[in-house]
C-alpha cells in the first residue's frame, strides 16, 4: 500500500505539472482527489490493514492528499495567470484607429467673438441690453443727432417701412444708447450686440444685414482719458496684453470729440504689409465722447454728465479673431465651416 | 480727395517724407488712405538730342539713331518709331532703367545692331496726350511701308515710282528733303517725277527717301484717312511714337521726371463729411501747417480787370428761391481766347486726377480744387435775355447735362436758367446748351453755394453724384464764393485767357452770423481728461483761423462744423494729440453688470442645443414673399402679414420673416446640396409680427431646429425637443398628432403643449415642402417659442435624498 501511495504521489505530480489547461488540470483532480479517483479507492483498502500500520498509512495518505491538493491549487494559479495574459494579448486594441466621435455642436464663430467680448465688459460693471431691429427713425437718427438730410437717411442707404421714412431697419446698434438713456437710471454702463441693416450688396466684406456692438458708459466727470483706458484694457483682453493700440479723430454725429481706434497689425507689427494694407494699423472700432446735443435730447444735463459710446462691427472681429477671408462665410452657415470652431 | 504736395508747397513748406506726412495727417484728423510717388517707377530716364538717324540695314522700318544724353560719349539707340528727326529731343530710358508698368530697360541687340537703351513714347511713360497735347501725331501713308491685304490684287504696285498715279490727283512722290518749321510742322520737299514740290506738312514720320502719296491739287501728303486706307495696310504709319520734347529750357542729361510732373507725390484723403473746407488744397495746407506747426502762405487774388462794357448791363440774375440759393457770385470774361491750358496748370489738374480740358474749364476745376468752391463757367452768347435766374425746376422740365444725357426734372431741382430755359443744374452740373466750346468768346464764371440737401437729392434723383454736388451736399462757406471767382479771373489774365470786366454780382440771401464761443479751459480738460495748458489751446485754435478776443472764440466761416464747447475740445485735443491723452479707468459709481435673466436662459438654451450635437447658424431676418408658398402656407393665412421693406435690395430680402422656418430650410437645403452628411442646426432667431407699439414690430424669439441624416428620424427629433423641455425643467408636457400644419408631414408632426400653452411644432417636413427646395431627402425640423419656453422654465432642483438601496 505504500508503495501504492508513493507511485500515485509521484505519477500525480507529474501529471498535475503537466497540465496546461484549466480542463485538464480538473480531469487530474478528480481522477487522483476525486470521491472515485485513485487515491479514494487506494484508501478503501484500509480496512485490510492492522491497527499498527493504519495510522502511518493514514499519515501517510493525507500526506499525499495534501500535496497533490497543494500542486492543483498552485498550478490552477499559473495557468489561470497565463490564461489572464493570453488574454490580455488577445484583447489588444489598435490604438491609432480613431476614436468613436462624441457629436457635439458648435457656437458660430461670430458668437463665439462676441461671447468674448461680453464677458471681458460684464467684469468690467457693464449690463448686456437687447433691442428692437425694426426701429422708428427717431431713436436711430434724430436723437442721434443725425437731422434731417443726413446722407445715411437716404432710401440708398437704409431700408424703410414707410413713405414717411419713420419706420425703418436699425442701420447701427446706436439707437440702443437712446433706449438706454430712456429707461435705465443714471450712471449707465451698457454694451448692446444686435443685428443691424444697410443697403449694401452681398460681397466678401459686405452684407445688408450685419452686426454690430455698441457700448455705452454715463456718468458724472467721465472723461475721454476714461474712454481710451477702458478700450485699451478691452481690446488688451481680447488681443493679448501687448497689443498696441492708437487712437485718430474721426466724426460721428453722436459723439464729440470723435475717434477712431485701431490695432498695430499683428502681422507686420507696424511696419506695412499686405493684411493692413501697408498701412501697419487696423481699424477697430469707432468711439467718442457723447454729443452733449443727444444727452439733451434724454433729458440728461450735459454739464453734469458725461459719457463716451463706442460702436463696432462684429463680423470684422470674428473675421479677423478667425482669419476668415471671405464675409459670405458667416452667412452661409456650412457645417464644414461651423465645426471649425 | 487727392492732394498734390507740390501744390500743397505753395501754401506750406512740410518737410516730411510720405509716410510721415501721412501718419502726421491722419493723427490730427486728416485720414490718408494712400500716397503715390507718380515718378516711384520712372528710374535713369533722360532727355537726349537726336544726333544723327541711319536707316537700319536689316530691317525695313527701324533706324539706328546716335543720341546725345549729356555724356562724354552719345549713346546709341535703335528705335522703330518713324517720327525721330535729327535735332529731336527725346526721353531717353537708359541702360538700367525702369518705366511705369514695372518695365525694366537693359542694354541689347535689336537685329544684331547694339542698342544701349530705349527712346521712349508718351505712353510708356503713363502719359497720354491730355498731357501733352503738342505730342499727338499725325501720321503719313508711307508708300514703302504699304502691304496689300490680298497678295494677289494690290492696289499699289510694289515698284510704283514717283510719278505714277495712285488716284485722282494723287500721285507717287520721293522725299527728297525733311527740315523742320515748328512744333509738328515740317517743311518737305517731295519729287512727283516731273518736278519737286515744297510743302509744310504735319505729317511727322517723313524721312528722306520716303515714297508719299502727294495729292497734287490740294498740295498735301495723304494719310491714311486721305487714301481710305486700312491700318493693316500700312502697318507702321500709326499715331504713336516717340514722345518729342518741346519743353523751353531742357537739356541733354536732365532727368526726365520734373519734366513731366513726375517728381509729384500725390495724397488720398478720406475727408469725413464735417470737413468740406478740407476738399481743398487750401483746407488741408491749413491742416497741415497746424500738424507741422509750420508757417501758412495764403494768397489773396488781385484782379486787374478793365475789359471794355459793363457788368450790370450785360448781367442781371435773380434768385426767386433764397433759402436754396444762400449765395450767388459772378463774374465776366470777355474775348476769350480757348487753347490748352499751360503744363504747370495741366500737371496740378492731372495730379489731383482732373482731365485737363481747355483753359478756362481748367480754371474752373483748378478754383475748385484750391479753395474747395466748385465753379461754373456759361457761354454767354446763351444767356438770353443777359439774365440768370437761379430756380427751382419745372415738373418735368428737361435739360440736357454736359455729359451728353437728357435729365428729366421735377420741383425739387434747383436749375440755373436764363429767360427762357435752364442752362445748368445747379450745383451738380452745367447744360450742354451753355457750354465753353472753342469759338466761345464772352464767359460768366458763377461761384455761388446752394442748398446741401436739395443738392445732394437732386443728384441722388438724378443718379448723377459729381464732384460738385458732394461738395455743396455738405454745405459750403458762403464767404468762399468771392475769393473763388476772384481767383478765377486772376488766372483768366495770368494765362492771357481773356479780359476780366470790372465788378461782381453778389447777391447774399442770408445775414453772415460768425459763431462765437467762450472758450472754457476747465470744462475742455474736464471733457478729455487732459491738463491743457490755456495758451496751448489758443495756440492751437489760431492756428486753425479762430480768433481769439480775451476768452471769446470766434469761428471761422469755413468751421461750420464748430458750434458748441465740445467740437473746441475736439480741435483742441486733434493737435494736442489723441495718443497723448492719458488712458484711465472708470470711476465713480460702481455698477453691478451681467446677463439679464432672459439672456442666461438664451445662453443656456444655446449651450444645450450644442451638447445635443446641434451647430449654431446666423440666417437673414429678411426673406422672400415667395418663401411663405414653398412651405405651403395658404394664401389667406394670417402669418403672411409681414412688414414689407419698401426699398429693398431684391425680392429675396423683401419682407422681415414671422417664421424661422424657411431659413433653417434654405440652410440645411444648402448644406444639402453640400452633400454634407448628418446636418444638425439650431438658431435662437427672430421673428418680426405686426402690431408692435409705435407702429413697430412684436420681435419674438423662436428655437428653430433643424436636421437630416441616418441617426434623424421623428423619435430622435421629438428626443431632442424632450431633453431641451426637461433641461429647463419645463413639465407636465403633452405632445399632440398634429396633421393640419402645411409644412410638416401629416402623419409625422406633433405639437408641444403645457397645459392650455402651445409652445411650438416639430416633425418631418411635408415632403411636398421638400419637393419645393427641390430634396428628396426627409428633413426634421422645430420651432418652440422662446417666450414660452422662458415662461415655463421651472425653478431650481431642491435635492432629494437618495434611496438606501441600490437601483434594482
Amino acid at each position: 500500500m505504500k508503495q501504492q501511495l508513493e507511485a500515485i504521489r509521484a505519477a500525480a505530480l507529474e501529471a498535475i505539472l503537466a497540465a496546461d489547461d484549466a480542463e485538464g488540470l480538473d480531469a487530474l483532480r478528480v481522477k487522483y482527489l476525486g470521491k472515485k479517483g485513485e487515491l479514494t479507492a487506494v484508501l478503501k483498502q484500509m480496512g485490510g490493514l492492522s491497527a499498527e500500520e493504519r495510522p502511518v498509512m493514514g499519515q501517510l495518505a493525507n500526506s499525499v492528499r495534501a500535496d497533490l491538493e497543494k500542486a492543483v491549487e498552485e498550478q490552477s494559479a499559473i495557468l489561470a495567470e497565463k490564461a489572464l495574459q493570453r488574454r490580455l494579448v488577445e484583447e489588444a486594441v489598435d490604438v491609432t484607429i480613431p476614436g468613436k466621435k462624441a457629436e457635439v455642436g458648435h457656437k458660430h464663430p461670430m458668437y463665439v467673438a462676441l461671447d468674448e467680448l461680453k464677458e471681458i465688459f460684464i467684469g468690467m460693471g457693464f449690463t448686456i441690453l437687447d433691442g428692437p431691429e425694426v426701429e422708428l427713425a427717431v431713436n436711430n437718427f434724430d436723437r442721434l443727432n443725425a437731422e434731417e438730410g443726413h446722407p445715411s437717411r437716404d432710401w440708398s442707404d437704409t431700408f424703410y417701412f414707410d413713405t414717411d421714412s419713420r419706420v425703418m431697419l436699425r442701420s447701427q446698434t446706436s439707437p440702443m444708447q437712446v433706449r438706454a438713456m430712456d429707461t435705465m437710471e443714471l450712471p449707465i454702463r451698457i454694451v448692446a450686440p444686435g443685428r443691424v441693416y444697410r443697403k449694401d450688396e452681398v460681397d466678401a466684406t459686405h452684407s445688408p444685414m450685419f452686426h454690430q456692438v455698441e457700448g455705452m458708459v454715463i456718468d458724472k466727470g467721465v472723461t475721454m482719458a476714461d474712454l481710451k483706458g477702458t478700450l485699451n484694457t478691452v481690446v488688451r483682453k481680447l488681443y493679448g496684453e501687448n497689443t498696441v493700440t492708437r487712437f485718430r479723430p474721426h466724426h460721428f454725429p453722436f459723439t464729440e470729440p470723435s475717434c477712431e481706434m485701431d490695432v498695430q497689425c499683428h502681422k507686420c507689427g507696424g511696419v506695412g504689409c499686405p493684411t493692413c494694407k501697408g498701412e501697419g494699423w487696423i481699424e477697430l472700432l469707432g468711439a467718442g465722447m457723447i454729443h452733449p446735443r443727444v444727452l439733451e435730447m434724454s433729458g440728461i444735463d450735459p454739464t453734469v454728465y458725461t459719457g463716451w459710446a463706442f460702436g463696432m462691427g462684429l463680423e470684422r472681429m470674428a473675421m479677423r479673431r478667425f482669419k476668415i477671408a471671405d464675409l459670405r462665410l458667416i452667412f452661409e452657415n456650412d457645417v464644414r465651416f461651423l465645426s471649425q470652431f | 480727395m487727392n492732394l498734390s504736395r507740390k501744390w500743397l508747397s505753395e501754401f506750406v513748406s512740410v518737410d516730411a517724407n510720405d509716410r510721415d506726412f501721412a501718419e502726421a495727417m491722419t493723427l490730427s484728423g486728416s485720414k490718408v488712405e494712400g500716397t503715390e510717388d507718380l515718378g516711384a517707377e520712372i528710374n535713369n530716364v533722360v532727355v537726349g538730342k537726336v544726333l544723327s538717324m541711319e536707316r537700319h540695314p536689316d530691317s525695313d522700318h527701324m533706324w539706328v539713331c546716335q543720341i546725345d544724353i549729356g555724356a562724354e560719349e552719345p549713346v546709341q539707340i535703335v528705335t522703330g518709331a518713324w517720327n525721330v528727326h535729327v535735332g529731336d529731343m527725346v526721353p531717353v530710358a537708359k541702360h538700367k532703367s525702369t518705366l511705369p508698368g514695372g518695365v525694366k530697360i537693359e542694354k541689347g541687340k535689336l537685329r544684331g545692331v547694339a542698342s544701349c537703351g530705349m527712346l521712349c513714347g508718351l505712353s510708356e511713360l503713363g502719359l497720354d496726350e491730355r498731357d501733352f497735347p503738342y505730342a499727338a501725331i499725325t501720321a503719313a501713308a508711307l508708300l514703302n511701308d504699304y502691304k496689300p491685304l490680298d497678295p494677289e490684287k494690290p492696289s499699289i504696285p510694289a515698284d510704283i515710282e514717283a510719278g505714277h498715279k495712285v488716284f485722282g490727283p494723287v500721285v507717287a512722290a520721293k522725299v527728297e528733303s525733311v527740315e523742320n518749321a515748328g512744333v509738328n510742322l515740317w517743311k518737305v520737299a517731295v519729287n512727283d517725277g516731273a518736278s519737286t514740290a515744297e510743302i509744310v506738312t504735319p505729317c511727322v514720320n517723313l524721312h528722306v527717301g520716303d515714297m508719299v502719296a502727294y495729292n497734287t491739287k490740294s498740295a498735301t501728303i495723304c494719310t491714311l484717312a486721305d487714301l481710305h486706307a486700312q491700318q493693316a495696310e500700312f502697318p507702321h504709319c500709326i499715331a504713336d511714337g516717340i514722345f518729342i520734347l518741346h519743353e523751353e529750357g531742357i537739356a541733354c542729361g536732365d532727368d526726365l521726371k520734373p519734366i513731366i510732373n513726375a517728381d509729384d507725390h500725390v495724397v488720398e484723403f478720406e475727408i469725413t463729411p464735417n470737413r468740406p473746407d478740407c476738399l481743398s488744397v487750401i483746407g488741408l495746407a491749413r491742416e497741415a501747417a497746424a500738424t507741422f506747426n509750420a508757417e501758412l502762405t495764403l494768397h489773396t487774388p488781385v484782379v486787374k480787370g478793365g475789359a471794355e462794357g459793363s457788368l450790370v448791363e450785360l448781367l442781371d440774375v435773380e434768385t426767386p428761391d433764397p433759402e436754396l440759393c444762400p449765395r450767388y457770385t459772378a463774374r465776366m470774361v470777355r474775348n476769350v481766347k480757348i487753347a490748352p491750358s499751360p503744363k504747370w496748370m495741366r500737371e496740378r489738374l492731372r495730379s489731383m486726377g482732373v482731365r485737363p480740358i481747355n483753359n478756362i474749364v481748367d480754371i474752373t476745376n483748378y478754383v475748385m480744387l484750391e479753395y474747395g468752391q466748385p465753379m461754373h463757367a456759361f457761354d454767354y452768347r446763351y444767356v438770353k435775355g443777359g439774365k440768370i435766374i437761379v430756380r427751382r425746376a419745372e415738373e418735368g422740365e428737361e435739360l440736357t447735362t454736359l455729359d451728353g444725357n437728357l435729365r428729366k426734372l421735377t420741383r425739387d431741382h434747383l436749375v440755373i436758367a436764363d429767360d427762357t430755359r435752364a442752362v445748368g443744374l445747379a450745383g451738380i452740373m452745367g447744360g450742354l446748351n451753355s457750354e465753353i466750346v472753342d469759338d466761345t468768346v464772352d464767359v460768366v464764371f458763377e461761384s455761388a453755394t446752394f442748398d446741401g440737401t436739395c443738392i445732394r437729392k437732386g443728384a441722388l434723383a438724378l443718379g448723377m453724384r459729381t464732384e460738385a454736388s458732394a461738395k455743396f451736399e455738405k454745405g459750403l462757406d458762403p464767404l468762399n464764393t468771392l475769393p473763388a471767382v476772384d481767383r478765377a479771373c486772376e488766372l483768366v489774365e495770368m494765362l492771357g485767357a481773356g479780359e476780366v470786366l470790372d465788378g461782381v454780382i453778389d447777391i447774399l440771401n442770408y445775414v453772415p452770423q460768425p459763431t462765437v464761443l467762450p472758450l472754457e479751459y476747465d470744462r475742455i480738460n474736464a471733457l478729455l481728461g487732459t491738463d491743457v495748458a490755456p495758451a496751448e489751446m489758443r495756440r492751437i485754435l489760431e492756428k486753425l483761423g479762430f480768433t481769439l478776443d480775451g476768452d471769446m472764440v470766434t469761428v471761422p466761416s469755413w468751421r461750420g462744423d464748430v458750434k458748441a464747447m465740445a467740437d473746441l475740445a475736439e480741435e483742441v485735443a486733434r493737435f494736442f494729440g489723441y495718443n497723448n491723452i492719458p488712458c484711465t479707468l472708470q470711476r465713480g459709481e460702481t455698477t453691478q453688470g451681467g446677463y439679464s435673466d432672459v439672456q442666461v436662459v438664451e445662453n443656456r438654451i444655446g449651450a444645450f442645443c450644442r451638447t445635443c450635437g446641434f451647430n449654431e447658424i446666423i440666417t437673414y431676418s429678411f426673406i422672400s414673399p415667395t418663401y411663405y408658398d414653398k412651405i405651403r402656407w395658404d394664401e389667406k393665412d394670417s402669418r403672411r402679414e409681414s412688414f414689407k421693406i419698401l426699398n429693398p435690395l431684391g425680392e429675396d430680402t423683401s419682407i422681415m420673416r414671422t417664421t424661422t422656418l424657411p431659413s433653417m430650410l434654405e440652410i440645411l437645403n444648402r448644406n444639402y446640396n453640400y452633400r454634407n452628411k448628418n446636418v444638425k442646426l439650431y438658431e435662437l432667431g427672430r421673428i418680426y409680427l405686426k402690431g408692435g407699439e409705435d407702429g413697430l414690430a412684436i420681435e419674438k424669439k423662436v428655437l428653430s431646429l433643424g436636421a437630416y441624416g441616418d441617426d434623424m428620424d421623428f423619435y430622435a427629433m421629438k428626443g431632442v425637443v424632450e431633453s431641451v423641455l426637461q433641461d429647463l425643467r419645463i413639465e407636465n408636457v403633452r405632445f399632440l398628432p398634429c396633421n393640419d400644419n402645411p409644412s410638416y408631414h401629416p402623419g409625422r408632426c406633433a405639437t408641444v403643449w403645457v397645459g392650455e400653452e402651445n409652445l411650438g411644432v416639430f416633425g418631418q417636413i411635408h415632403p411636398l415642402v421638400s419637393r419645393n427646395y427641390g430634396v428628396d431627402a426627409e428633413f426634421y425640423c422645430t420651432e418652440l417659442s422662446f417666450e414660452k419656453l422662458f415662461a415655463l422654465k421651472g425653478a431650481d432642483p431642491i435635492y432629494q435624498p437618495l434611496p438606501k438601496f441600490p437601483a434594482v
